[in-house]
């Protein structure tokens, strides 16, 4: 093997055949994958099936905390998880520029492994292309995933009502953050990690266990809290009211927004989910959350109230303020 | 990296307190009071004190953002300057979608017109040393806080023998402008809190003369939560006693006499002029142009690229929303023809703009 990506590598020859043999297999190793067909026979799945494809370019590739391997798998993982799916599959389509160092590409796939594993999903499918160097930025990765519901359980927002809790699991900010640092060459006293996990494990049991009392769930990804909030209130037509005081951001987060004027409302997290659930059950799936090591910080962070529909916030000085979509300042490739 | 005194700043019980005591001061009649600074009206809309002090305080916005007060003429002389002339445009990134006579600089880019966004003017010195075969301009825009930066940026061209690199100048000074307010009979303050920044550099004492001539109290206030609403309630108190004095708030970074190094920079470089604010008119002696000993470093004389002071035009209403005369509400284009999207003038655009802080604060 060379120990760069080469153009040939992507041709479909003898060498694509060793890169897919002698790299990918090794961290892909499974029945479904390894015979290598056009496609990954899964056979039959019971019950309703959720779909959905992600494409990930983050910059750089390699951030405290994660990297775009692992970013891949638990993006797509989370995306099938906030729907109420448990992955089943993945795919994974990998655009790599020529000249990428072959070690590069191992790191990734062996985060994707490790990611994969955790989640409980097999890597069913895959392709690889190389573009030339200069027109891709090192790695891009695509993935698709299978996910089969909780049986029963369907978001639905119209059941949304005066008295609804919001819920998220944990701080916000620390992917965006993350990235950033590492982006920029930040040096921070205490470090900031990614926050990329899959959230199945957290989340699915929660569905299984409080059924509609969780109305609806969604993962604040890029344009974070604020803007998932924003469309979860338009969605459900809902007016929800936030408490800044009880918001959870870690410290050094909160010191780079200081810093940068950043507000941690608007940052990307990776492993984080905001659900909105019955009043009466908050405490139950707060606790039920927090039991869990990627929930360990969940807290209720507001509530749905009668009025316009939108997104408040009372304020720490006790003012009440909108919280609305942002408009432009976004850090691009942040996923 | 480990920042303390956030929350001592934040802290909701002293809140609580003080607006209890403004309310008390305030005694039913309302005082009405000018937040001068952009990044004041900012925190004052996030912080949601403006509906917390309803019945005790009417807080008004006043000019203090430099992107809104830069009038019309200014984005066309820029835009002369990078069509006709062929210079390589520097700019801070909030200047660009500010509306001139006809365009932007925004839609001038994507017509063609070469513009950098830079985070420092010593960016553009070095965009300048690294591109020795064009014209490079900053656009400097600003208050006394960006003034001794573009003033430093001027000097360590001049140092570095930087010909390549020339400034448009467009940097306005505060206590002028609030002079003209505190005589506008229709704008009726009774008390400026004053800029945490700008006071850090002119210093408290700056604002003696507008609190003298115009028998008006004057107070600096940080731009925390706690430091605005301290600073209104010791605005509230000078109001009620009928007092007019300049008072420091935010004494941990403002001093009486500010900073003498920055003041000694900004002396050197440029000399106070008569200058135009968008929507409110020419201030005398309220801006700061390039010195005779640095000329060669002023792209309207290297140039000879005038900025024209004209009339804006019609529906807008930023020229009375930054002389607090109406709210941006009261503005038939406000959330309408004119959102930070699309915006139709200044004030919306600038994300320290009144209307902009109004717009993504203020919904109930």
């Amino acid at each position: 093997m060379h120990d760069k990506i080469l153009l040939s590598h992507g041709e479909g020859g003898k060498r694509t055949r060793d890169l897919i043999a002698k790299v990918i297999a090794r961290y892909f190793d499974n029945p479904v994958l390894a015979p290598f067909l056009d496609s990954g026979l899964l056979g039959r799945i019971e019950g309703e099936i959720a779909f959905t494809t992600d494409g990930y370019v983050v910059t750089p590739p390699f951030f405290p905390g994660g990297d775009i391997g692992r970013l891949a798998v638990c993006g797509t993982v989370n995306d099938l998880a906030v729907c109420g799916a448990r992955a089943v599959a993945i795919s994974c389509g990998l655009i790599l520029e020529e000249g990428l160092p072959l070690e590069t590409l191992e790191r990734a796939l062996s985060a994707m492994q490790e990611a994969a594993a955790e989640a409980v999903v097999t890597v069913a499918c895959g392709d690889t292309k190389v573009v030339e160097r200069g027109k891709g930025d090192g790695i891009f990765i695509t993935t698709a995933g299978i996910g089969v519901t909780v049986d029963g359980w369907r978001p639905s927002p119209s059941v949304i009502r005066p008295g609804d809790r919001i819920l998220l699991t944990g701080t916000m900010g620390d992917h965006h953050v993350a990235v950033l640092v590492a982006r920029q060459g930040l040096s921070l006293s205490a470090p900031v990690l990614s926050d990329v996990a899959p959230l199945a494990g957290l989340l699915l049991p929660v569905l299984e266990r409080f059924g509609g009392g969780v109305r609806f769930l969604r993962d604040p990804t890029r344009g974070g809290v604020g803007v998932t909030l924003n469309e979860m209130a338009a969605t459900a037509s809902a007016r929800i009211v936030l408490d800044e005081a009880r918001l959870p951001v870690r410290e050094a987060v909160r010191g780079v927004c200081e810093i940068l004027g950043f507000d941690p409302l608007y940052l990307a997290n990776e492993g984080k989910a905001v659900l909105i659930v019955d009043g009466a059950l908050a405490g139950d799936v707060l606790a039920a959350l927090r039991a869990h090591p990627y929930g360990r910080e969940a807290a209720v962070i507001g509530e749905v109230e009668e009025g316009a529909p939108g997104v408040r916030m009372r304020t720490l000085s006790g003012g009440l303020r909108a919280v609305d979509y942002p408009v432009g300042d976004q850090l691009p490739r942040i996923c | 990296m480990r920042l303390r005194y956030i929350d001592e700043f934040r802290d909701p019980a002293t809140a609580r307190a003080l607006v209890g005591r403004i309310r008390q001061d305030a005694g039913g009649r309302p005082a009405r009071l000018m937040e001068v600074c952009g990044t004041h009206t900012v925190a004052i809309a996030r912080s949601g004190i403006r509906p917390l002090l309803s019945g005790a305080v009417t807080m008004v916005s006043g000019p203090g953002c430099p992107v809104c007060v830069t009038p019309d003429g200014y984005i066309d002389a820029a835009i002369v300057l990078g069509r006709e002339k062929g210079a390589l445009l520097a700019s801070f990134g909030d200047m660009l979608r500010v509306p001139g006579t006809s365009s932007s600089l925004e839609r001038e880019q994507g017509k063609g017109l070469d513009v950098r966004v830079v985070y420092s003017p010593l960016d553009a010195v070095a965009l300048a040393a690294e591109t020795r075969n064009r014209e490079v301009v900053f656009l400097g825009v600003g208050f006394e806080t960006t003034a001794p930066a573009i003033a430093g940026a001027i000097r360590t061209a001049a140092q570095g023998k930087v010909a390549n690199f020339s400034v448009l100048p467009s940097v306005r000074t505060i206590p002028e402008a609030m002079g003209v307010l505190a005589a506008d009979p229709e704008v009726r303050i009774e008390g400026f809190l004053c800029p945490a920044h700008v006071s850090a550099i002119i210093g408290a004492d700056a604002y003696r003369p507008v609190a003298e001539a115009h028998r008006i109290p004057c107070v600096v206030a940080g731009f925390e939560p706690l430091d605005i609403l301290l600073g209104i309630s010791m605005l509230v108190r000078q109001v009620r006693e009928g007092a007019a004095r300049v008072e420091n708030e935010y004494t941990r970074v403002a001093t009486p006499g500010g900073n003498r190094k920055a003041q000694e920079l900004v002396a050197e470089v440029f000399e106070p002029c008569d200058t135009g604010w968008r929507g409110i008119g020419v201030i005398r002696g309220s801006g700061l142009r390039i010195s005779e000993r640095y000329a060669a470093f002023d792209a309207e004389r290297k140039f000879g690229v005038p900025v024209v002071f004209s009339p804006e035009r019609t529906a807008c209403r930023c020229g009375d929303v930054l002389k607090g005369k109406i709210l941006p509400g009261d503005c038939p284009l406000f959330g309408k023809a004119c959102v930070p999207d699309e915006p139709y003038g200044p004030c919306m655009v600038s994300s320290e703009g009144t209307c902009a802080a109004y717009y993504k604060y203020g919904a109930t």
